[in-house]
């Protein structure tokens, strides 16, 4: 096929039985996997929730508005996606590029917001070892921060090619499927925002028992 | 073309040839790939085997001293998790490999060198946990792993520790051979072949996948919250520290019982293909197969506490359990009736292959019926934690996965080798078989309900167990028996070779239309399909008509709108066309990255274990195998 015919269709035509890109398939039911690993975390948090027997508890230590500013961070890390994409999709390289660079940008802050969350709480005393609280916080955070890595890692792989040539319009199919994985970790981090934070942010001690930091 | 791609530096040259140790290190051939998994899984069959051999020599007499109570532990924990994940998995496995390009039409799966990945993850992580024989400290806690018990307070050698993180490390191997499949089964079907055109086992194999991608994830978590418990001291199963050991059981039988589906619904395939050809006729009701199979994917989510009945969950969530315990059943029993519909005034042959599948149907049925008996809480709780709970499960486990897979490879042998499996050694191979499994597990029925609990070393002289138990233990030794004719008989079959053409069993489905074995490229012109069962009628055209009136009769093999498609899918496609638009047939080149990225993750795995560093020497390997694989063209430039 001549570049000038694939140009033509903005999606080409798949040679399978349901007429859907294999790799675009499979990322929808990798992503349906990937709920099932977040749901049962998630469920595992919540039938948790309040179940700390010693401190710190959420109430104590959640910085929401810390946190808020780093989940506007994430979330404006998929518009830059969006447009990232469809630059690419258009052919015009170098916006492409730098729209993919700025999720890549955006994605690090957002590990960096985690990391010094993280840091901060094993300062005040919360590890996952303190108590329930910690445990299921980290472990399900910190899989979600996994998560994060893997796609700066895939995007900035996407802005390098991006850069040289080896990501074009006519496979932009490459960064559309990166493009699904990291808008849904986007959304599984809304999902986690609003258990953790939103909810959970004012549990504390069980009756009976005092605070345990005292700033 | 003038576009670029990145490049990644190659440490070796890409493998070309078609023979020697690199040819299958480096394959990303199906039919490879489906030799590899089952040729590993029968030597751990062989091995879970012998596990099960100890036990019973040690329970054969009352107050035996064999075998310890910490290596009866062992044993039994090692047992189960081999045949579940090392053994029933990953043969259902071979046969997707084998049969589903075949059974679709297509030259190989969606994705080559995934499938490839697969099986090598599949191949490290079988070692790794069984790695732990080795270090004499064998995985303890039973196949279930049940916290406390599994948590470094009751058990605080490796052993757990290997048995958790071997099933991550196969967790992530089954989840990419289900995504993979459900790729090629949606993707790659031949064409007119719609999806109540394709044939029952690819069905069963959808549905499995389909499964495997949803409850393996749920393994994961569940593996990864005890490793985190036993490895950095989080508190998930520890009740000092706020967490409940019942979780893990609500956790665990959440993915464990979409699981047992997982291992049965393979089996219910190769039965549902092996019935109609000896049978000659079409199955009978094909779309309540289908339905059945996927209802039974969905309510398998909402049976899980069946498990737990005695764990003291309450009224309330007991009889909910019970009564989605007892709906599951029906889809079952529709089942059963297909395939007893499918004999009824059948042509029938009673070749090796049948008398497994028939078989099948009888004991599959036993275990069923046992298990709707303590899907009522009351009665579980005379059951539960007992041999009767032993034999349930080995009645649908054996009785069922297991007889189906017997009956699955001796169907497909000539289709694989191109020869015929002996049929004298093959009936004393499925009698020796049958007396054996009966005599050793029907016992444990009585047993049980007797009040003998399972996973006890020994028991009392005086409670009137020992006759019962020495059959079992006899039984169990003829089975052995049976399967050792089994691989005399794949033996002597390969030096005494009864050649078996293309279609030796005047088959139904599109892998009976190429060679045996077939080429590399499966089919030199890809079949245009018109009917379910379109290669049967393509044969014997003369009994279309018998099947395809216009009245909504179900064993009618094609929807009623057939006589339009007739006329459009006349026009057969031109020899050899393929993705790649060339007129050649073209397949995907090898591929060594796959192994790379497994021994990567194989690494990554052992360090959990042993030692941080060791995850450290894991990621390199990880990096070359992704960043080498995503740089390699699927096929290199001629
Ligand atoms: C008619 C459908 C079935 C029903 C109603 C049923 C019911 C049950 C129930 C209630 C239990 C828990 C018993 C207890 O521990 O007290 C159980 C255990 C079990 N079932 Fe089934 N079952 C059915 C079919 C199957 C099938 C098809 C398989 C596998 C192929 C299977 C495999 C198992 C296994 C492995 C266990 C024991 C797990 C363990 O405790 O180690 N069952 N079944
Ligand atoms: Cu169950």
């Amino acid at each position: 096929m001549t570049q000038a015919a694939a140009t033509e269709h903005h999606e080409p035509v798949e040679n399978t039985s349901t007429g859907l890109n294999s790799r675009k398939l499979m990322m929808w039911a990798f992503l349906g996997s990937d709920v099932m690993f977040f749901g049962a975390f998630i469920a595992t948090y919540l039938v948790y929730r309040g179940k700390s027997l010693v401190g710190p508890y959420p109430s104590e230590i959640l910085d929401i508005p810390l946190t808020s500013v780093s989940t506007f961070v994430l979330l404006m890390s998929s518009l830059a996606m969006v447009l990232g994409l469809h630059y690419v999709k258009e052919g015009q390289k170098n916006k492409g590029t730098i729209w993919i660079l700025v999720v890549v940008v955006l994605g690090a802050i957002f590990m960096g917001f985690q990391f010094y969350e993280f840091r901060e709480f094993a300062h005040e005393g919360l590890t996952p070892r303190t108590n329930i609280f910690g445990t299921t916080f980290f472990i399900l955070t910190g899989i979600h921060g996994a998560h994060v890595t893997i796609g700066v890692a895939w995007m900035a792989f996407m802005a390098y090619g991006s850069h040289t040539g080896a990501l074009r319009k006519d496979n932009a199919l490459d960064l559309e499927i990166a493009g699904l994985y990291w808008h849904f970790v986007d959304i599984v981090w809304i999902v986690i925002f609003t258990v953790i934070y939103l909810i959970s942010a004012t549990d504390g001690p069980p009756p009976g028992v005092g605070p345990t930091i005292l700033h | 073309m003038t576009t670029k791609s990145l490049k990644f530096p190659q440490a070796f040259p890409r493998p070309k040839s078609a023979t020697g140790i690199w040819s299958w290190i480096g394959t990303v051939d199906h039919k490879r790939i489906g030799t590899m998994y089952g040729i590993v899984s029968f030597i751990w069959f062989l091995v879970g085997g012998l596990e099960a051999l100890l036990m019973r020599a040690q329970l054969a007499s009352a107050e035996n001293d064999l075998i310890g109570p910490e290596a009866f532990n062992q044993l039994f924990t090692m047992h189960g998790t081999t045949m579940v994940f090392l053994v029933i998995m990953p043969l259902s496995a071979a046969f997707f490999n084998w049969l589903i390009p075949l059974q679709i039409g297509a030259r190989d799966v969606a994705f080559p060198r995934l499938n490839a990945l697969s099986f090598w993850i599949f191949l490290f992580g079988s070692i790794l946990i069984n790695f732990s024989w080795v270090t004499g400290d064998a995985p303890n806690g039973g196949w279930f792993g049940y916290a406390p018990n599994s948590g470094t307070t009751f058990n605080p050698g490796l052993g757990m520790t290997y048995w958790v993180v071997g099933l991550n490390v196969l967790g992530v191997a089954s989840i990419a051979a289900g995504l993979n499949f459900i790729v090629t089964i949606l993707n790659m079907r031949a064409p007119g072949m719609d999806m109540f055109k394709i044939p029952i086992f690819t069905w069963m194999t959808l549905i499995t996948s389909v499964l495997i991608v949803l409850a393996m994830p749920v393994l994961a978590v569940a593996g990864i919250q005890l490793m985190t418990d036993r490895v950095y001291g989080t508190h998930f199963f520890n009740s000092l520290g706020g967490g409940d050991p019942v979780m893990w059981q609500h956790i665990f039988w959440l993915f464990g019982h979409p699981e047992v589906y997982i291992l049965i619904l393979p089996a219910m395939g190769i039965v549902s293909e092996v019935l109609p050809t000896f049978a000659r006729k079409p199955l009978f009701g094909y779309p309540f197969v289908v339905f059945a199979g996927a209802v039974i994917a969905f309510m398998g989510w909402f049976v899980w506490s069946h498990h737990m009945f005695t764990v003291g969950l309450g009224p309330a969530a007991n009889t909910a359990f019970s009564i989605s315990t007892m709906l599951i059943a029906v889809p079952t029993g529709v089942k059963i009736f297909n395939w007893l519909g499918t004999l009824w005034g059948g042509n029938i042959r009673l070749n090796t292959p049948m008398l497994f599948s028939i078989s099948f149907i009888a004991m599959f049925t036993i275990g069923g019926l046992s298990g709707v008996m303590h899907a009522s809480p009351p009665t579980d709780a005379q059951q539960q934690d007992t041999y009767f709970i032993v034999a349930h499960f080995h009645y649908v486990l054996v009785g069922g996965a297991l007889l189906g897979i017997f009956s699955g490879i001796y169907f497909w042998w000539p289709k694989f080798t191109g020869y015929f499996l002996n049929e004298k050694l093959g009936i004393a191979n499925w009698a020796l078989m049958m007396i054996g499994f009966n005599l050793q597990f029907a016992p444990m029925h009585w047993l049980g309900m007797d009040g003998m609990p399972r996973r006890i070393y020994t028991y009392a002289e005086n409670m009137g167990w020992e006759g019962s138990n020495l059959a079992a233990s006899i039984g169990g030794l003829i089975l052995g028996i049976g399967i050792l004719v089994f691989i005399f008989n794949v033996f002597y079959s390969k030096m005494n070779k009864v050649m078996a053409g293309d279609d030796p069993w005047d088959g139904r489905t599109l892998e009976w239309a190429t060679s045996s074995p077939p080429p590399v490229h499966d089919f030199d012109v890809i079949p245009q399909v018109q009917y379910r069962d379109d290669f049967w009628f393509k044969k014997y055209p003369e009994t279309i008509s018998e099947y395809y009136h216009d009245d909504h009769d179900q064993a009618v093999p094609s929807g009623a709108q057939l006589d339009d498609e007739v006329e459009e899918a006349l026009p057969v496609v031109s020899g050899g066309s393929d993705d790649h638009g060339h007129g050649a047939i073209h397949l995907p080149d090898m591929s060594y990255y796959p192994f790379i990225l497994s021994v990567g993750i194989a690494i990554l795995g052992a360090g959990f274990i042993t030692n941080t560093y060791v995850v450290g020497a894991g990621v390199p390997f990880i990096l070359w195998g992704l960043l080498g694989w995503s740089m390699e063209p699927v096929n290199d430039p001629e």
